[in-house]
């Protein structure tokens, strides 16, 4: 804490023996009876000073209002959406305003279902390579590996859509069909098709919640990575000597001291990285084909998330519509900002509470 | 973003016969039985496999070959360890070939994902008209030797600097006024701001587009998407700035203000140079975000084909919102100017990136 100079307020005056010449004092009127009196200091601010202290007030005052008021005007916008629609806003998953029929049950199921699968993908891989980083990787190429995740971190979403879309999406094909053949029995995994035949249909399986899971968990994996990492690097050095000196394998310093100790850093990070690809647009939007129903199956075509629904519908919506749209917006704002909130908590509580800085 | 690195850890002692020479305990050994075990396990197992998987099976393809591979290897070479070994030394091997095969997926990954880019883009890239040109009365279906992404560059960059000149000036004032000047709204002020980290970028494009767009009547123009682009920047510019302005050493503000200088001056003079290259790291982080921003230009600013200097009239392409277009247009050769714009957008965010790394390491030089 920095101590403040203009600290204003009263400092205990003292009384020595020996003389101390003070200029406006009368020493002639000095009475060693008489009670100690604090000396006022009374460094009032300049006024260059006041007025630093407003314009940075007022600039932060001006932000704080500008940003709650977006969440505010995005709040707003649910009173008229509901009052239209009823609760069953919530609860429908058609997108339909000719029948005037609008909900985002199915867009909020999507929204989740990817974030899931982008998760499942990302968590062991962010795991991995945090611990081949902060245990594995020989001393001199550790800096250029963070600097590469972070740059993972650093590549726009349009390019990983670009590489799930036409890299990935053939590749995946055959293990999308081969989940569905051998693990179909499992309701989200089942396809709509002869799993069996020997002519598959191919497009049974493309444009789907997996595959657009696999491009997200792309985006996801540096941001988990980089939490992990910063936590697994400050796991204390004494307990990885104590463990090694007792005759630990690598695997066992990382079992009993890296992973208990960056227990936090572990599920803040991952909550974090839901937090990303809940949000994720262009990505789904470029992979998925639109659908507007809950669509559990989760390797077959069609998906909805209602970034995807919103970037779908902006345009050709009416006022009322486009309130709805925004109202799903804050829905969909107010979900990131709890699993992102919880995760900073988790993070901060943690015996490692310096790694917040991501 | 901070890349401290890890002391190994090392076990010293006094060895009986050593002098009193400290030696640290060697961790990574590597004897011939570990490097031979290793190697024959891979290659029994790639021979086992291909036999199986290759002519037995009725699986085939790529990515399943190498998955049968991987598994196969470690059931492999668990068995061969556990012949020599105890039990921790097995589960270590083990445990360390999952590890560095999960970095190596994220790893090979990454490169793909530029490689790829750049050799879809190459075909584009390679025409110099490709960067002289726009898209005016060009159509998808021309060949490459005709049209540019020219409009769409220069309109990314009046957007950004639009977007930057706010969101600037704005986030590291909000940082001083956080770090420096204190007290509980500036408290709030910070869970405000870290809260509007978690906004999604689609959703400020809509705030945009509802409040300006369809409220206040305004074209769909670069201006539109530069202020959504600011309400994305603004958030994370304020939070790394306050970050680098908080670990500042008080000691140096004492020192200015024991020098009689006034607070703003000290702040001036001080904290905002001492800061200054992670103050730069935040500029360049948020624009590195925003640069790539697809969702909320395609809500705000339309895509034109022709050259538009004019960020208050007239749709404004931008770098992304020409990927995203090309794309979804299926024409095969507006597909490879798509990546040619998205290797153009790698590149800025390389440079960028390559900026962020100089001007790290030139903090941690400098004088603490």
């Amino acid at each position: 804490m920095v101590a403040h100079p203009e600290h204003r307020g009263w400092v205990r005056g003292q009384r020595r023996s020996t003389a101390v010449t003070v200029p406006d004092v009368d020493i002639t009127a000095f009475d060693p009876e008489a009670p100690d009196k604090p000396r006022f200091i009374h460094a009032g601010l300049a006024p260059s000073d006041r007025a630093f202290n407003g314009v940075s007030t007022v600039i932060g005052v001006l932000v704080l209002v500008l940003t709650a008021a977006i969440g505010f005007f995005l709040a707003l916008q649910l009173i008229p959406t509901i009052k239209h629609y009823g609760f069953s806003f919530f609860t429908e998953t058609d997108w339909n305003p000719d029948q005037n029929k609008l909900g985002v049950a199915a867009a909020l199921f999507g929204t989740v279902e990817i974030g899931l699968i982008a998760l499942a993908i990302a968590f062991p891989l962010a795991l991995c390579t945090a611990l081949f980083i902060t245990e594995f990787a020989p001393r001199r190429i550790k800096a250029t590996l963070v600097s590469l995740v972070d740059l993972m971190a650093a590549v726009p979403s349009i390019v990983y859509g670009l590489w799930g879309f036409f890299l990935l999406q053939p590749h995946v094909l055959g293990l999308s069909r081969w989940l569905a053949e051998y693990f179909g029995w499992i309701p989200f995994l089942s396809v709509d098709t002869d799993a069996h035949s020997a002519t598959w249909a191919e497009t049974q399986f493309t444009a789907s919640a997996f595959i657009a899971g696999i491009a997200v968990a792309m985006m996801v994996t540096p941001l988990t990575c980089a939490v992990m990492r910063g936590v697994f690097a400050q796991a204390p050095i004494g307990e990885r000597e104590a463990a090694l000196a007792l005759g630990s394998t690598k695997w066992g310093v990382i079992r009993t001291v890296v992973l208990p100790f960056g227990r936090g850093g572990i599920i803040g990070g991952t909550m974090l990285g839901l937090g990303r690809a809940l949000g994720e647009t262009i990505a789904v939007l470029l992979i998925i084909s639109l659908v507007y129903k809950v669509n559990i199956h989760a390797l077959q075509v069609g998906a909805i998330t209602t970034s995807s629904l919103i970037a779908d519908r902006f345009g050709d919506s009416t006022s009322l519509q486009l309130k709805a749209l925004l109202a799903a917006g804050f829905v969909l704002f107010a979900l990131t900002l709890v699993v992102n909130t919880i995760a900073g908590m988790i993070v901060t509580r943690s015996r490692s509470g310096a790694a917040t800085e991501i | 973003m901070s890349t401290e690195s890890l002391p190994m850890p090392s076990v010293s002692g006094n060895l009986p016969d050593g002098a009193g020479e400290d030696r640290p305990r060697e961790l990574a050994v590597r004897t011939t039985d570990d490097v031979l075990s290793f190697f024959g396990s891979l290659f029994g197992s790639l021979g086992a496999v291909w036999i199986v998987y290759g002519e037995l099976l009725p699986e085939h393809g790529l990515l399943g070959f190498i998955v049968c591979w991987y598994l196969s290897f470690l059931a492999l070479y668990t068995a061969v360890t556990a012949m020599s070994h105890p039990r921790p030394v097995v589960v270590d091997r083990l445990m360390r070939a999952i590890i560095c095969a999960g970095a190596g997926i994220v790893a090979f990954a990454l490169a793909t994902t530029i490689i790829y880019t750049f050799v879809r883009g190459w075909p584009a890239l390679h025409h110099m008209n490709f960067y002289t040109q726009d898209m005016n009365a060009v159509q998808p279906t021309d060949p490459l030797t005709r049209g540019g992404v020219l409009h769409a560059v220069v309109g990314s960059l009046i957007e950004l600097a639009i977007a930057t000149a706010v969101a600037l000036p704005l986030g590291i004032a909000t940082a001083v006024y956080m770090t420096e000047v204190g007290g509980p709204l500036a408290r709030t002020v910070r869970t405000v701001v870290e809260a509007m980290t978690a906004l999604p970028d689609l959703i400020a494009g809509l705030f945009v587009y509802t409040l300006l767009i369809v409220g206040l009547g305004m074209q769909k123009s670069g201006l539109a998407a530069a202020i959504a682009l600011t309400i994305t920047m603004l958030p994370i510019i304020a939070r790394s700035a306050e970050l680098s302005l908080r670990v500042v050493p008080g000691g140096l503000r004492e020192a200015g203000l024991a020098l009689g200088a006034p607070k703003w001056r000290m702040v001036w003079r001080v904290v905002l140079p001492t800061a200054g290259a992670g103050l730069a790291t935040a500029l360049i982080l948020a624009f590195a975000r925003a640069v790539g921003e697809t969702a909320p230009v395609l809500i705000t600013s339309g895509a034109s084909t022709y050259f538009n200097t004019n960020p208050v009239n007239n749709p404004m392409n931008s770098l992304p919102l020409f990927v995203y277009s090309g794309v979804r247009s299926g024409e095969p050769n507006f597909i490879t100017r798509a990546f040619g714009a998205a290797s153009l957008l790698l590149i800025i965010v390389l440079v960028v990136f390559v900026l962020i790394r100089f001007l790290a390491s030139r903090q941690k030089g400098s004088v603490r």
